[in-house]
């Protein structure tokens, strides 16, 4: 991303009563991305896409657009459309009106009108339902619809808000490429709001994780998810597995890190001191299972009992108890070459991992 | 089952019962008199005659029908147009204040409507509240003579027809989803734009539904042109009353009832129609 940002947050807050739900937050917002706000919900993602659209207006800090400080531009002055978690779609119009309402708002000629809908319409894979009425329509049409009607106006930035929620699982996993696929198609710049991690990681070409108000971490979908920086963001993106342990040596670029006295090798990013107590982080299906009736590992690893298995078709998740006390959670794929390879409720394990998979914070 | 299907019975029946005796039996005998000869000894003569509508439709009927048609067609347009603004503002502020306004306007239906009448003829007459108040504050010179005239009916009928406007309105405003308007506002309408294209055709039900409430009654109500009005505004309400209680021309009466009454179901007919088309226009919520 070289290139200038399209939208600046520069030290936006907004307070809602006593309520901070936006805490000086900075945000650059670069043309053609797909940026995606992600938090749980009353994390103030919402109140971010409302501030840009202008529905709110600001306490402190400034939003910059273009260069140009949006101030008191109203929403219907801002080169930004929005899709509504609810769609509010007009439900006194036809799917026709709907569309060409923001045109008609610029008093655009009417061929030019027949002929931005009918474009718009055909993006959405919609042709055919210029005149019917939005509850005629099935709520992923609506959805569409909701697009169709933002993106014709052809803004420089497309906010949408929680806009798959409303669907069912399937319905929305379609969605999903849909939308990426008319970003793509258009080049417009996209903030996308939602509390779905999945929807989030699938989707996006940068996250911004929030909480309370704030950007915890901003990042690719990648970088979110292998190298989170706090524990909040750890927790929040897909399942993961907390160690405590202790720094017992340092070397250059790596240390040894005592879990259980077991004295395991990590990778030293953060340059920790000898002594220092940190978390040790590993996702699922980075956790190495062995049964003990095979070859015991020779590196260090932590011993366990499996309590549970739980088929998944392409994988196997175990929940298995450390003989210290923690329960675990260990996604392995299935080994071609093994087949014979089973894990049975109650059998004794040994858990490790590859070097530098953790991430110690 | 039984017994819930009894007492289903028992609350559908009873108050249709009510109806039965009190509003179709009466009915019917309106209607039936319509078509009677007046006795100047008793009430009616059994003898049919169509002469009673020949009767109504004179000058004098006409014009007194004319009157009441436009004093109704007035008070339902100034009771619309100052209690949108209110039921607008009404669904934008604080929960509490919403509260304290809306028992505001219930407080009035303590009293009767008749007694608050009564009321207004102590602030409109000559030495009254309201010219007192004018003279002393210096913008008038002499008392205005508002009482006995059109304008005190006026002023009586949207006084008390006024909260059965604001209500169905402030009850179609409240159902209106914020959403669009944002959502029109995101698409670049400006307030006049959002005002016109998004919040008045979907409170459009409630605008039929407030209007009606006010202007069938406007038709109707005798006792505020009788009591404010005095002799020199005669309306329709005014008029059947007359025939029944002052002429003793029952079957006159009766004619005009029934004219009225169809006046009101055309009405009621075009109300009914005009709410299905808002309704079959999609005003179920969009989810």
């Amino acid at each position: 991303m070289e290139k200038a940002p399209i939208v600046r947050l520069r030290g936006v807050t907004k307070r809602f009563d006593d309520v901070v739900a936006v805490d000086s937050l900075n945000l650059d917002i670069f043309q053609g991305e797909f940026l995606t706000l992600l938090g749980p919900s009353g994390c103030g993602k919402t109140t971010v896409l409302r501030l840009i659209a202008g529905f709110e207006s600001l306490d402190q800090g400034e939003i910059i657009m273009n260069g140009t400080s949006l101030g008191g531009t109203p929403p219907n002055k801002r080169n930004v459309n929005t899709v509504f978690q609810s769609y509010a779609l007009f439900p006194h119009m036809t799917i026709f009106d709907n569309i060409a309402f923001g045109l008609r708002m610029k008093q655009l000629d009417r061929s030019l009108i027949r002929k931005e809908v009918g474009e718009a319409l055909s993006i959405v894979k919609l042709s055919g339902m210029e005149e019917r009425k939005p509850h005629q329509l099935s709520g992923g049409q609506q959805q569409r619809v909701a697009m169709a009607r933002a993106i014709v106006n052809k803004p420089q930035v497309l906010l949408l808000d929680e806009p798959l929620s409303a669907l069912d699982y399937r319905l929305r996993q379609e969605m999903e490429l849909e939308l990426k696929r008319i970003h793509r198609k258009l080049n417009i710049t996209f903030v996308f709001v939602t509390h779905d991690q999945e929807e989030a990681i699938s989707m996006s070409d940068r996250i911004a994780v929030m909480n309370q108000g704030r950007i915890e971490q901003i990042g690719t979908p990648t970088q979110i998810y292998e190298e989170p920086e706090n524990m909040f963001v750890a927790r929040f993106v897909g399942e993961i597995n907390i160690f405590e342990g202790r720094i017992t040596e340092i070397f250059n670029g790596s240390a040894t890190v005592d879990i259980h006295g077991r004295p395991f090798r990590v990778h030293n990013r953060k340059n920790f001191s000898c002594g220092q107590h940190v978390k040790v982080l590993l996702r699922p299906e980075d956790i190495l299972v062995t049964r003990d009736e095979d070859a015991k590992p020779a590196s260090p690893s932590l011993g366990g009992a499996i309590d549970e298995v739980i088929y998944k078709g392409k994988t196997v998740d175990l929940i298995i108890s450390l003989d210290a006390g923690e329960t675990i959670f260990a996604t392995q794929f299935f080994n071609e070459d093994q087949e014979d390879v089973v894990f049975r409720q109650g059998q004794r394990i040994h858990v490790e991992w590859p070097y530098g998979w953790e991430v110690v914070l | 089952m039984v017994r819930k299907s009894r007492f289903r019975n028992f609350a559908i029946g009873s108050p249709m019962l009510w109806i039965a005796i009190f509003v179709v039996v009466p009915y019917i005998i309106v209607v039936l008199f319509s078509f009677l000869t007046r006795d100047p000894e008793g009430i009616v003569r059994w003898e049919f005659t169509l002469a009673n509508y020949r009767e109504i439709i004179s000058p004098v009927f006409l014009r007194v029908c004319k009157n009441s048609f436009i004093l109704a067609l007035g008070t339902t347009a100034i009771t619309l147009l100052t209690a949108y603004p209110f039921a607008y503002i009404l669904t934008r502020i604080d929960e509490n204040i919403r509260r304290f306004l809306l028992l505001l306007m219930i407080i009035p239906f303590w009293t009767s409507s008749l007694i608050r009448t009564y009321a207004l003829i102590i602030l409109l007459k000559a030495n009254g509240i309201l010219n007192t108040l004018l003279l002393s504050l210096g913008l008038i010179d002499e008392p205005l003579s508002i009482l006995y005239t059109e304008t005190a009916v006026f002023i009586g009928l949207v006084y008390t027809l006024l909260p059965f406007m604001i209500l169905p309105l402030y009850a179609s405003l409240q159902k209106l989803d914020r959403s669009f308007i944002e959502a029109a506002r995101d698409l670049g309408a400006t307030s006049r734009h959002v005002f016109f294209h998004i919040v008045l055709p979907l409170t459009l039900p409630g605008i039929i539904a407030g209007s009606t409430m006010v202007f069938l009654p406007a038709l109707g109500l005798f006792y505020i042109p009788d009591l404010l009005g005095g002799a020199r505004s005669m309306l329709i309400g005014n008029f059947i009353k007359n025939q029944f209680l002052t002429t003793g021309h029952w079957p006159l009466g009766s004619a005009a009832c029934v004219i009225l009454t169809l006046l009101m179901f055309m009405l009621l007919l075009w109300y009914f129609i005009s709410t299905r088309k808002a309704h079959s226009g999609g005003m179920e919520t969009v989810r």
